[in-house]
C-alpha cells in the first residue's frame, strides 16, 4: 500500500519533469544544444501564472484552463525570444559557445525576476481548490489526478502536433538532418522557432502544474528541476518525444521512493545517480538507438 | 648546448623573473589594502581553477562542467587537514590535489566512452553528486565536516603570496605538459579521436590523464580558496561555480592559456567590480556574457598565445628552418 | 609465414553483412590491391585491421600476432599504419605537428621529464622535430611546416597524409583511395611516390584504389570484393580479363581506359 501511494505521488512529480524534458528533448533534437535555460522558462511559467492568479481571483472552473493557456502562451513568446536573441546568431559556432551563452540567458532570467519580483519564496495561490479522496488507506489527492492528467492531455496533442502537422513534419526532417531538410524545401529558421515556442509552452505547464501540486515557488525554482527534466531527457534517449514523458515519471517515482528509503537530503543526488548510472550502461538512453559512427 | 642554455634562459629564467617582477609591482599597488589583496588571491585562485579547466575542455577537447565538485575535494581535504590534523599549509594543499587528482580519475574513466554534450552533462552529475556527498557527510560517518552547515574556522593561510605563487606554478607546468609531445597527444584527441589512435595515440591514456592533472589543479585551487574564505561550505562549490571557470575560459578562449589566464582576472575584477551594483550585479554579469558570446564568440582574446609572443621577443626562438636543414623557414 | 594474414574475417552491421569470408595473406614487401565497387566492403576491411571495428568472426594475424580486440593505437605500434579515405588529419594543427603526433608513440619522453624540462624532453624534441622535417621534405611539404593542416590544398592534404602515416614507423602500410581528388599529374607522380616509398622505407602495401590505372599500374596482386565477397584475385591482366569482375565492376572504366 505504501509502495502505491508513493508511486502516485511519484507519478504526479514526475509528469512535471516529464514536460519539462519534452521541451528539452525537442530543442536538442532539432538544434543539438542544451538549453540550459529551459528549467528558467519554467520557472517563468509559474511567476506568469503566479501574477495573473493574484490579480484574477475569482472563483470560477475557467480559471485554471485560462492561467494555464495564458502561461504557456506567455513563455512561448518568451521561448522564440530567447532563441531569436540569444542562439541564432550562435547557430554554427562551436557548441561551447551557444552553450556558454545558454548559461548567461539562465543567470539573466533567475536574475530579472529575482530584481522584479524579489528573491523569497512565494506561496503559489490556490487556483484549484485542493479536496482529497481515501482509498483503501492511499490518499489521492485532486491535484494527483490534475497533474498527470495534463500531462497526457499535452502529451497527446504535441503527438498530434509532430505526427500529424505540416510543422511537425518539418520538424522530424529538420532534426533528422538539417541540410537535407534546408534542401527539401523546409524552412528551418520557422521550424526551429516553432520548436522553442512549443518546448516553452509545454515548461511553462509544467511551471503552472508545480505551483498547484507544490506551492511554493522562488527565481532558482528551475535550476534543480531543469538538471532533473535534462538527465529525464537523457535517461530516455535525447532527442526521443516519447523518451523523455516515460524518462520524467521514471525520474519522479525514483526520486520519492529515495526520499522514503533514505533521506530528503539525498533526493537531489538520486538524479545524477540515475544519470551516471544509465550514461556508463546505455549512453543512447533507454529507448535510443545505438549509432556507431562510421569510418 | 647553446640551444639547451637558450630553452633553460627561456622557460626558467625568463618566467622566474617576470612573475617575481610582477609579484612586486601588484604588492606595491596593492599594499596595505585588505580587499585589494583580496581580491588579488581570488584572482590568482581563479587562473588555476579556470587553466587547469583549459587542458580539460580547450587543450583536449573534452567537455567537463564539474570542476567545483574537484575544486570541493581539494578545498575539504586541504581545510580539515589544517584544521583536524594540524597539517602545514603546502603539506595539506598537496594532500588536496591529490585528492582531487583520485576524485579527477575516477571521473575521467567512466566518462571515457562519452562525447560533447553527454560527457559535459556526466560531469556535471559527477561534480553534483561530490556536492551532495558532502552534504550528506554527516550521516555519512563524517561527523566533522558537519554535512549541509559547513566548517568554519579554518585559519586564513592563502596569502595572496602563497597563491600567485602557485598559480605561477601551475601555469608554468601547464604551459611545459601542453607544449610537449603529451600536449600534442590531447591535441590530436580533440582534432580527431579516430585519427588519433590511428596514429598511435592512446585516446584513453590521454583523456584520463588530462582530467587527472585538471582535476588536482582544481583540487589546489580549492585549498587555497578554502584558506582564503576560512570556511568549508558545500554550497561554495555548486554548479554555478564550475560555470564560472566555463566562463573564463570561454571568454579568455578556448584553448589558449594565456587567454584563460586574462579571462580569469577579466572575469574576476568584473565580478568585484559589479558588487556596487548589488541587486543588478548578476543581470549585468549576465548581459555582460551573452554580448561577449553573441559578438566575440571566439572570446574576448581569440586563440592567439600572449605572453608566448613576448617571451619570444625576450629570447627568440630558432626558426624551423635550421633544425630541418631547408632555407626558406615558416610561413 | 605472412606478415598479414586474415582468415573467414566476417562483420554484421545489424543486418547487413559488409565483409565475408575474407582472407588475405600478404607477405613482407607486398603491394597489393583491394579493389570493388562502392559498399563493396574495402574500407571495412582497414577498419577491422586497423581495430575500429571488431570483426564479428574470422581472425587477423599480423607479425605473428592475434590483433582481434587490441586498440586501434595498440595495432598502430606493432605497425600497421593507415590512411583515411576521407582525409582525417588534425585539421586545426599545423602540418609539422600532425607529423609530430604520429612520432609521438616512439618518442622516449616521460610526463615528468616533459613537465619539468629535463634534458631527456630536449633530446626527443630535437629528434623529433628533426625526423618530422626529414618526412616533410620527401614530400616535399618542408616548406609548409607551419601552415594548418586543413589549409593545404588536397593533394597535399592526401600526401600529408601519407607522410603523417610513414612517422609511426609501419612495416604494413594501409592507404584508402590516396588518388582520390588527384588530377592526372599528380595521380602519376603519387604512383611514383607509392613506388619509392615501399623501397626506401620497405613497406608491404595494401591499397584501395577506384582509378584503375593506379591498381593496374603499381599492384602485383589484386582481390576484387562485391557485397563483401571476394569475387576474383589474381595478377592484374587476369583481373582486367576476368568476367566476373568486368560484369561487377570494370566494365566501363576498362573499355574507356
Ligand atoms: N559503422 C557502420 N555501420 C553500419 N554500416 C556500415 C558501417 N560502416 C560501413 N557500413 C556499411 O558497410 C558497407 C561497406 O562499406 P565500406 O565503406 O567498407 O565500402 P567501400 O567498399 O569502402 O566503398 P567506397 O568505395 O564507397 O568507399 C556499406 O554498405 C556501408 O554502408
Ligand atoms: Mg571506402
Amino acid at each position: 500500500m505504501e509502495l502505491l501511494q508513493q508511486i502516485i505521488n511519484g507519478i504526479s512529480l514526475g509528469s512535471i519533469y516529464a514536460l519539462i524534458a519534452l521541451g528539452y528533448t525537442m530543442v536538442y533534437g532539432i538544434v543539438r544544444l542544451i538549453n540550459f535555460a529551459h528549467g528558467d522558462v519554467y520557472m517563468a511559467g509559474a511567476y506568469i501564472a503566479y501574477l495573473i492568479a493574484n490579480r484574477f481571483s475569482e472563483e470560477t472552473v475557467w480559471r485554471f484552463p485560462l492561467i494555464l493557456l495564458a502561461s504557456m502562451g506567455g513563455c512561448s513568446l518568451l521561448g522564440m525570444a530567447i532563441e531569436r536573441v540569444a542562439y541564432k546568431p550562435l547557430r554554427n559556432r562551436p557548441r561551447i559557445a551557444t552553450l556558454t551563452t545558454a548559461i548567461g540567458v539562465s543567470i539573466f532570467l533567475e536574475n530579472l525576476v529575482r530584481v522584479a519580483i524579489g528573491p523569497n519564496f512565494l506561496g503559489f495561490p490556490e487556483i484549484i481548490t485542493r479536496t482529497s479522496w481515501e482509498i483503501k488507506g492511499i490518499t489521492i489527492s485532486n491535484v494527483q489526478v490534475v497533474v498527470p492528467g495534463c500531462t497526457v492531455l499535452l502529451v497527446l496533442v504535441l503527438h498530434y502536433v509532430v505526427h500529424k502537422t505540416k510543422a511537425g513534419k518539418a520538424m522530424r526532417a529538420v532534426s533528422f538532418d538539417r541540410d537535407v531538410a534546408m534542401l527539401m524545401g523546409v524552412n528551418v529558421d520557422n521550424t526551429i522557432r516553432i520548436t522553442f515556442a512549443i518546448g516553452s509552452a509545454l515548461a511553462a505547464a509544467a511551471g503552472v502544474l508545480v505551483g498547484i501540486a507544490y506551492p511554493r515557488i522562488d527565481p532558482y525554482m528551475g535550476i534543480m528541476a531543469g538538471l532533473k527534466a535534462f538527465v529525464s531527457a537523457v535517461l530516455g534517449g535525447i532527442g526521443i518525444i516519447p523518451g523523455a514523458a516515460l524518462g520524467g515519471l521514471m525520474m519522479g517515482v525514483a526520486e520519492v521512493m529515495a526520499v522514503q528509503l533514505f533521506s530528503s537530503s539525498l533526493k537531489d543526488a538520486i538524479a545524477f545517480v540515475v544519470l551516471i548510472v544509465v550514461l556508463l550502461v546505455k549512453p543512447t538512453g533507454l529507448l535510443g538507438k545505438v549509432a556507431s559512427e562510421k569510418v | 648546448m647553446r640551444a639547451i642554455e637558450n630553452e633553460f634562459v627561456r622557460r626558467f629564467v625568463v618566467p622566474a623573473v617576470a612573475s617575481t617582477a610582477l609579484y612586486w609591482i601588484l604588492v606595491s599597488i596593492a599594499y596595505r589594502n585588505d580587499y585589494y589583496m583580496y581580491v588579488l588571491t581570488m584572482c590568482a585562485i581563479n587562473v588555476i581553477g579556470a587553466t587547469s579547466l583549459n587542458l580539460i575542455n580547450g587543450f583536449t577537447g573534452q567537455f567537463s562542467l564539474g570542476h567545483a565538485g574537484f575544486m570541493a575535494v581539494g578545498a575539504y581535504v586541504a581545510g580539515s587537514l589544517t584544521k583536524f590534523g594540524h597539517w602545514p599549509f603546502v603539506g595539506a594543499l598537496l594532500a588536496g590535489m591529490a585528492g582531487a587528482a583520485v576524485a579527477g580519475f575516477l571521473v575521467g574513466l567512466p566518462t571515457l566512452r562519452l562525447r560533447g554534450d553527454y560527457l559535459a552533462i556526466a560531469t556535471l552529475g559527477f561534480g553534483e553528486i561530490i556536492r551532495m556527498l558532502i552534504i550528506n557527510s554527516d550521516k555519512l560517518g563524517l561527523k566533522f565536516l558537519e554535512g549541509p552547515r559547513g566548517v568554519p574556522g579554518i585559519k586564513r593561510y592563502s596569502t595572496f603570496g602563497w597563491a600567485f605563487f602557485f598559480a605561477v606554478v601551475t601555469v608554468w607546468i601547464l604551459a611545459n605538459y601542453i607544449w610537449s609531445t603529451h600536449g600534442r597527444a590531447c591535441g590530436a584527441v580533440k582534432e580527431d579521436e579516430v585519427a588519433a589512435e590511428a596514429m598511435g595515440v592512446g585516446t584513453t591514456t590521454y583523456k584520463v590523464m588530462s582530467f587527472t592533472i585538471g582535476a588536482s589543479f582544481a583540487g589546489l585551487a580549492g585549498g587555497l580558496h578554502a584558506h582564503l574564505l576560512q570556511l568549508l561550505h558545500p554550497a561554495s562549490y555548486d554548479f554555478l561555480k564550475s560555470c564560472d571557470f566555463l566562463v573564463m575560459i570561454v571568454v579568455g578562449g578556448m584553448g589558449n592559456l594565456t587567454g584563460s589566464v586574462l579571462g580569469a582576472l577579466f572575469v574576476t575584477l568584473i565580478t568585484e567590480a559589479l558588487r556596487k551594483l548589488l541587486e543588478l550585479r548578476m543581470l549585468a554579469y549576465a548581459v555582460g556574457l551573452i554580448c561577449v558570446m553573441l559578438f566575440r564568440p571566439e572570446g574576448l582574446f581569440g586563440t592567439r598565445e600572449f605572453s608566448l609572443g613576448a617571451l619570444r621577443f625576450l629570447a627568440p626562438r630558432r626558426p624551423v628552418s635550421q633544425v630541418g636543414g631547408d632555407k626558406s623557414g615558416a610561413t | 609465414m605472412a606478415l598479414l594474414e586474415t582468415k573467414d574475417l566476417t562483420i554484421n552491421f545489424g543486418g547487413l553483412t559488409a565483409v565475408s569470408g575474407l582472407n588475405l595473406a600478404l607477405n613482407t614487401g607486398d603491394l597489393h590491391g583491394l579493389i570493388g565497387p562502392n559498399g563493396a566492403g574495402k574500407t571495412t576491411v582497414f577498419n577491422m585491421i586497423t581495430g575500429v571495428y571488431l570483426p564479428s568472426s574470422g581472425s587477423i594475424i599480423f607479425d605473428n600476432h592475434n590483433i582481434i580486440g587490441l586498440q586501434p593505437h595498440e595495432i598502430t605500434k606493432l605497425g600497421i599504419a593507415r590512411t583515411f579515405q576521407n582525409i582525417r588529419l588534425f585539421k586545426g594543427l599545423s602540418v609539422l605537428d600532425n607529423i609530430r603526433i604520429a612520432l609521438h608513440m616512439r618518442a622516449n619522453c616521460s610526463v615528468p621529464a616533459a613537465v619539468f624540462r629535463l634534458p631527456q624532453y630536449y633530446r626527443e624534441e630535437h629528434r623529433i622535430k628533426q625526423r618530422a622535417m626529414e618526412l616533410l621534405k620527401i614530400f616535399g611539404l618542408q616548406d609548409l611546416a607551419e601552415k594548418t593542416a586543413g589549409s593545404l590544398p588536397y593533394g597535399q592534404q592526401r600526401r600529408l597524409e601519407i607522410a603523417r602515416a610513414l612517422a609511426t614507423d609501419p612495416k604494413l602500410l594501409l592507404l584508402d583511395e590516396p588518388a582520390a581528388g588527384m588530377n592526372p599529374q599528380e595521380t602519376k607522380e603519387l604512383m611514383a611516390l607509392i613506388r619509392w616509398i615501399r623501397k626506401e622505407f620497405g613497406l608491404t602495401i595494401l591499397l584501395i584504389e577506384h582509378h584503375m590505372e593506379v591498381v593496374m599500374g603499381v599492384c602485383e596482386h589484386i582481390k576484387v570484393l562485391d557485397y563483401g565477397v571476394t569475387i576474383a584475385e589474381g595478377p592484374p591482366e587476369e583481373i582486367k580479363k576476368h568476367p566476373k569482375v568486368i560484369e561487377a565492376y570494370l566494365g566501363e572504366e576498362i573499355k574507356s581506359a
